[in-house]
């Protein structure tokens, strides 16, 4: 299904907050549409986290308008909203010990009543997080024990058992090592195409965009600079104007999309000699 | 694990009343027996002493539990927000202006410790609400301060105030069930712990959930700012009610929660029926061996409870060391 004329899920129009007198987005206006994988990037101090907290509603005071669904979010009960929407934050940070198969269920929140019982429904919802995130057999594993890696998939599950259509994650692949980066990229992937899951993902690492995305939306001190394909951004001089450096970039072998090649200096010895 | 929390804190109740300077028959409990002293001694001071001290228990042990995944820190306690300076402030200046009237069954050095509670809060309260909610960071220091305060202002009393109410005061803060006679107090502090309770019980998904971190919890759809609130109040309900009859008890509001987490894991839908338990069934065990252990003596409740509490931190660091 061609994505351009998809639902917009998400509008964002002239968002602006504050915090005192700093102001961190200033008027930032973007959509997303249903199935679309959107990345945001930019410079440290960006705006992008924050960002992502507006729109779950972690920051009360922005103005503007941000509408989801097509309604505004003020008109949404936070459980509402969490069932559209699954958060999904890095994988670091303390941790109580609860079980893997505790915190996904937890995920069911917006779905439970207070002192009812999980249904079968609930159960369903868990079993199959699990299982599509590969998790099920952490279930019994307590939180504190596993890798970064295994934990940033149960945050994937436990979002996902929520029944959110839309997935927002801050830093996903930040402090993974390659392997577990490999796994968590390809359950997003597999999640956005064979589930049609929306994602949303903050990240500082320009090749995930690159490679994963279906449209880039790059912030820079709290405006959004540039948006546009992968393809579109991944550009020297676009890149300069977001990150104020240069950037050497080099066409991916197998995606055929300009990927960024890490800075060095010229050695000293010649390796080559 | 929670049914043997459960049966051994009914046993506690159970054999309680029994202990004592005066060790009493247990047929005196259906009159059976023929020494109406025992009975007298029974009815009008033992059980309420024991089920004040259960009532306690169980509100400052939930309570600190309440905190404890509130501020997702594990040396919370019930008087981390400084209710228990400002009940001690309130009867400190109960005591020193002498004053005698009675309302609600409870007397005057009590309402006033309850107003000083009341009051402590709601200015930690007002302190710590911004635009986007609370900050538990502020809502603790804000806790720290008001209890620094009011602790100077008693200090201040405590000097200008004569020999023997200071005295008063002084004894007010070590904490005790020593003053309950007859059922009024207990009936008095019922429904403060009771509300206070049912409400935290009412919160155990949400509080599994902020302890995650605030940000996952409102990502759930906890709406975490007036969930916070709820939580503040209901624990606060608590710990006034108690602290206004039985002055500060320490330590058990902390304990409880921590060995009950250990005995059955964190999830607060097990947690909170088992710290309920455990932190009334013990601190009625703590009461018994206060009044028992120097007989005809009674030593206020709340030393025996510090002196089990610093070995218990010992224990504590002890664990994480081996987990380092």
């Amino acid at each position: 299904m061609p994505i351009s004329t998809a639902e917009i899920v998400i509008q964002v129009n002239d968002l602006s907050f504050n915090v005192g007198p700093k102001s961190i987005l200033r008027e930032v206006t973007f959509k997303v549409r249903r199935g679309e994988y959107v990345v945001l990037v930019g410079p440290n101090g960006a705006g992008k986290s924050t960002l992502l907290r507006c729109l779950m509603r972690v920051h009360r005071s922005a103005r503007g308008r941000i509408d989801v669904h097509g309604r505004p979010l003020d008109d949404y009960s936070q459980r509402e909203l969490a069932r559209h929407i699954g958060y999904v934050p890095q994988a670091g940070g303390e941790v109580f010990p609860y079980t893997v198969e505790q915190f996904v269920t937890m995920g069911r929140y917006p779905h439970l009543s207070p002192f009812g019982s999980l249904s079968a429904d609930d159960r369903r919802a868990v079993e199959e997080a699990m299982r599509r995130t590969g998790t099920l057999a952490l279930a019994d594993r307590l939180l504190d024990t596993l890798s970064g890696g295994e934990r940033q998939q149960v945050y994937i599950a436990a979002a996902l058992a929520q029944g959110a259509d839309i997935l927002m994650l801050d830093e996903p692949t930040t402090f993974l090592d390659y392997r577990h980066q490999h796994e968590v990229t390809s359950l997003l992937r597999r999640s956005n195409r064979e589930q049609g899951v929306t994602v949303v993902a903050v990240t500082h690492d320009l090749n995930h965009a690159a490679l994963e995305a279906d449209r880039v939306v790059a912030l820079r001190e709290g405006r959004v600079i540039f948006e546009g394909k992968p393809l579109d951004v991944m550009q020297a001089d676009v890149l300069e104007r977001i990150y104020a450096t240069r950037l050497t970039l080099l066409e991916h072998p197998q995606a055929g999309i300009p990927i960024v090649v890490p800075e060095t200096e010229a050695r000293e010895n010649d390796v080559s000699g | 694990m929670l049914i043997l929390i459960a049966v051994l804190t009914v046993a506690v109740l159970a054999v309680a009343p029994l202990i004592g300077g005066m060790p009493i028959p247990p047929s005196a409990l259906w009159g059976a027996s023929e020494d109406d002293v025992a009975e007298l001694i029974l009815w009008k001071s033992r059980l309420p002493r024991v089920a004040m001290g259960f009532l306690a228990g169980a509100g400052l042990a939930a309570a600190g539990m309440a905190f404890q995944a509130m501020f997702r820190n594990p040396l919370a306690t019930p008087f981390t927000l400084g209710t228990s300076s400002g009940a001690a402030l309130g009867a400190a200046l109960g005591i020193h202006f002498g004053w005698h009237f009675d309302l609600l069954g409870m007397p005057a050095v009590s309402l006033c410790a309850l107003a000083g509670a009341g009051g402590a809060m709601l200015l930690v309260y007002g302190l710590t609400q911004t635009r986007e909610g609370f900050s538990t960071a502020t809502m603790l220091l804000a806790g720290v301060a008001v209890s620094f305060f009011f602790s100077s202002l008693i200090l201040l009393i405590q000097y200008l105030s004569d020999f023997t109410r200071t005295f008063r005061m002084l004894r007010w803060v070590m904490g005790g069930l020593d003053q309950v006679v007859g059922f009024g107090d207990v009936l008095a502090v019922l429904p403060f712990v009771v509300s206070g309770c049912l409400v935290i019980f009412y919160l155990t998904r949400e509080l599994n959930l902020i302890t995650t971190g605030d940000e996952l919890a409102a990502g759930r759809g906890v709406e975490v700012a007036r969930m916070k609130a709820v939580v503040f109040f209901a624990a606060s309900l608590c710990v006034g009610g108690v602290v206004a009859v039985c002055g500060p008890i320490g330590f058990v509001g902390l304990m409880a929660p921590h060995i009950c987490r250990l005995l059955v894991g964190p999830d607060h839908r097990r947690l909170t029926p088992a710290t309920i338990m455990l932190g009334g069934g013990f601190l009625v065990a703590c009461d018994t061996a206060a009044r028992s252990l120097l007989a005809p003596t009674e030593l206020p409740v709340g030393i025996i409870t510090a002196l089990l509490g610093g070995p218990f931190f010992l224990w504590l660091l002890l664990q994480r060391r081996g987990l380092g």
